[in-house]
């Protein structure tokens, strides 16, 4: 099967967006978590093309790192997310605005 | 000996340092005693030190003590060094001494006063100070303390602050001293930048062979010097703050602004007087300043009512006498007159406050009169200090050395007939107004009643000075009567004898006139004002006396004059100035940053999506910039 690194580079741009969007435009802080999956993964992809694309094994143990690190913030992200629902009875990120700044009159 | 002068100083600074720090929670009592007999053994030292200095003269003439080194930067070094010389010896000895019996007269005059304490505290700062200053090794130290009794004046001015009129009037002696204060800082710097050094022997010997006679540098350094003495010293036309200066109590009046404090610029120029000499400019500035100041005082001292601003343009008059003398080269006879000045003259304020108290605070000479037998002690001193003040011949101190500053403003190097017509009239009316003075408190029908009677502690003083004041000048007679010339032998050690001119007439022609001239202002004064006061009277319907008698009662109408040409114009333009233009600048900065913070508050909202579409927004905008730039 022939390698064309652009295809993929465009797959992963893709993948990234809708992580993007995923983030911007989802309420649930779980559905969020998940989109930042998605654009680590999208990154991730995007190294391990770009290995591909110069033969070398550098893109493939970033995409490792990513992993290790993916998996860390996820631990981390769901312990919050259930310290989260404790406090508020809720996962809607719209309602945890306690860090509002008080316009100065 | 040489150990000791520092003890000198030390004594008062002492007493200063007590009262200033625990003064309140002493008794009354004890504060007279450390207030007063630490200024009583600096007078006992001085007097040791005196006898020794005269027996047994030191071997340069001076004794020095160094405390220790002040400054050292770069070539400038500086010691608190002491010296002592004939000069000096004579201020030390006044200072102290009148200074002592000042601080007895205080224990009793301050008694109801609540601030016992900071009134002798200041008054101890004061001698201290002003010690300093005689003692001075160097101009700096000189200047130091030169500083320091401007602010126990200005302290002691305004000593009852509730009062406005007193605070102004502190206020206004600190400007207008201040104006001659930075002329003298001037005049130091550029002696240093000239001679390198500001120790004072140093600057005596080398001046004569740095300075050029009559050189532009030279004359300006003196000018300088001398507008320092006429701040000090009221001199014209810095004379307006020393009537006011009268709002203080009267042994301040005696120590500070008659005996010491405004003589200090007559010894800055004595001290200086090499300078002086190698600019005639200066030295005839010198002399036409005190000739001047001398009638403009004397003529307002004619028409005053207040007892205590009659004496204050006297004591402005007579330091004009002693400027005059400086002018003209006739050092010595300068240097006595503030010798038997400070005696007459601290024996008049105190006598007058001794008056000022019995009558209930009573200042106008009109509502007095007929003290002559209620307070016969006080009118007895009075006169013998109005006797010295008028010059009444031969029998009082004042007569020795007025006689020899008005021969020598003719007959001396710089001297000359118009000086000596200016200091001969002087004479004149100081006769008169003292004549006057005398007659109107003491003669005459009883005004006021006498209240109280004073302490003994308040009359032994007059009693000492009144002494003095008659005794003090038979050190010194004229030439052609009696050669007996002690002070002046005492204090050429120091300072040029005076060179006459040739081809002046005989000295006992000038004498004749002076004593003639005096008896006539006596005279005059009691034909006025005990024989036919009616004249008084008469002339006071004139309309063109009373302008002349207001104008000469307002000082000749410098307070007026100030006022239009400085006061009011600076007025004029902080009130241009209220809003402060450069405030608003640092006031716009601030409102800005404030503004600022309010906008960006509004993106600081607590969501997290709003946030993230932040770094969206700011990741796109350095891409974009790094694909474009």
């Amino acid at each position: 099967m022939p390698f064309n690194s652009q295809t993929v580079l465009i797959v992963a741009a893709i993948l990234f967006a809708l992580g993007l969007v995923g983030v911007l435009t989802r309420k649930n802080i779980i559905f969020i978590l998940i989109s930042v999956e998605i654009m680590l993964n999208a990154a991730g992809l995007a190294f391990v093309a770009a290995g591909m694309r110069w033969g070398q094994p550098d893109g493939q143990i970033m995409f490792l790192f990513v992993l290790a690190m993916a998996a860390a913030e996820v631990s981390v992200g769901l312990a919050l997310v259930l310290q989260a629902h404790h406090q508020y009875r809720s996962l809607d990120i719209d309602q945890m605005k306690a860090l509002k700044d008080e316009v100065p009159g | 000996m040489n150990n000791l002068i520092a003890l000198i100083p030390a004594f008062p600074f002492l007493g200063f340092l007590l009262l200033f720090l625990i003064g309140r929670q002493l008794p009354k009592p004890f504060i007279a005693w450390i207030g007063a007999g630490t200024v009583c053994a600096a007078a006992v030292l001085v007097l040791l030190l005196g006898i020794q200095f005269l027996q047994a003269p030191p071997a340069d003439g001076a004794y020095t003590q160094t405390l220790w080194q002040w400054l050292s930067t770069g070539h400038f070094s500086c010691a608190f060094r002491f010296r002592i010389d004939a000069l000096s010896l004579v201020f030390v000895f006044v200072i102290t001494f009148v200074g002592a019996l000042i601080h007895l007269y205080s224990v009793a005059f301050m008694k109801e006063d609540r601030d016992y304490a900071r009134f002798f505290a200041s008054m101890n700062l004061f001698v201290f100070a002003m010690l300093v200053l005689v003692m001075a090794d160097n101009l700096l130290l000189l200047y130091l303390g030169w500083e320091g009794v401007g602010l126990c004046s200005y302290l002691l001015i305004g000593f009852w602050y509730e009062t406005p009129a007193n605070c102004r009037a502190a206020n206004k002696a600190f400007y207008i001293t201040r104006i001659g204060d930075t002329a003298m800082a001037i005049g130091l710097f550029l002696l240093f930048k000239e001679l390198g050094t500001l120790t004072i022997p140093d600057i005596l010997n080398a001046s004569p062979t740095h300075f050029q006679q009559g050189a532009s540098n030279t004359t300006l350094i003196a000018l300088l010097l001398l507008a320092g003495g006429m701040g000090k010293s009221a001199q014209l036309p810095l004379q307006t703050w020393l009537p006011d200066a009268m709002a203080g109590p009267s042994p301040v009046s005696a120590l500070i602004h008659a005996a010491t404090m405004v003589t200090a610029g007559v010894y800055l120029i004595a001290r200086m007087h090499v300078v002086f000499q190698l600019s005639p400019l200066a030295m005839a500035a010198t002399a036409v300043v005190g000739g001047l100041t001398l009638l403009v005082a004397g003529f307002s001292a004619m028409v005053q009512t207040d007892i205590k601003r009659i004496l204050a343009y006297s004591t402005i008059s007579q330091i004009g006498y002693m400027f005059l003398a400086l002018g003209v080269g006739a050092w010595s006879a300068a240097i006595f007159h503030f010798f038997t000045h400070a005696f007459f003259k601290a024996l008049l304020f105190l006598a007058a406050g001794v008056v000022i108290e019995s009558l209930h605070h009573e200042h106008n000479i009109f509502r007095m009169g007929g003290l002559k037998n209620r307070l016969p002690l006080v009118f007895k001193t009075f006169l013998a200090g109005a006797a010295a003040l008028a010059a009444l011949p031969f029998v009082s101190s004042g007569f020795y050395s007025k006689d020899q500053i008005l021969w020598y403003t003719w007959s001396a190097g710089g001297g000359s007939p118009v000086l000596w017509m200016l200091g001969i009239s002087g004479a004149l009316i100081t006769a008169f107004y003292t004549a006057r003075l005398v007659i109107v408190v003491f003669y005459g029908e009883m005004k006021t009643p006498v209240s109280t009677y004073p302490a003994k502690l308040m009359t032994v003083p007059l009693v000492i000075l009144a002494v003095l004041s008659v005794v003090a000048g038979f050190v010194e007679w004229p030439h052609n009567i009696l050669h007996l010339s002690l002070f002046s032998e005492l204090v050429q050690k120091v300072l040029p004898a005076t060179i006459l001119r040739t081809g002046i007439p005989s000295e006992i022609v000038f004498q004749g006139i002076a004593i003639l001239l005096t008896l006539t202002g006596i005279y005059s004064g009691y034909y006025l004002y005990y024989r036919n006061t009616h004249v008084i009277g008469q002339w006071q319907q004139k309309p063109a006396f009373v302008a002349v008698r207001n104008f000469f009662f307002s000082g000749w109408g410098f307070d007026r004059l100030y006022n239009t040409v400085f006061v009011k114009p600076f007025v004029w333009m902080t009130d241009l100035n209220k809003t402060d233009f450069f405030d608003q600048i640092n006031k716009g900065l601030a409102s800005g940053s404030r503004q600022l913070n309010r906008w960006f508050s509004y993106s600081q909202n607590g969501s997290l999506r709003w946030y993230v579409a932040g770094v969206l927004v700011g990741v796109l905008f350095i891409l974009t910039l790094q694909l474009f730039v």
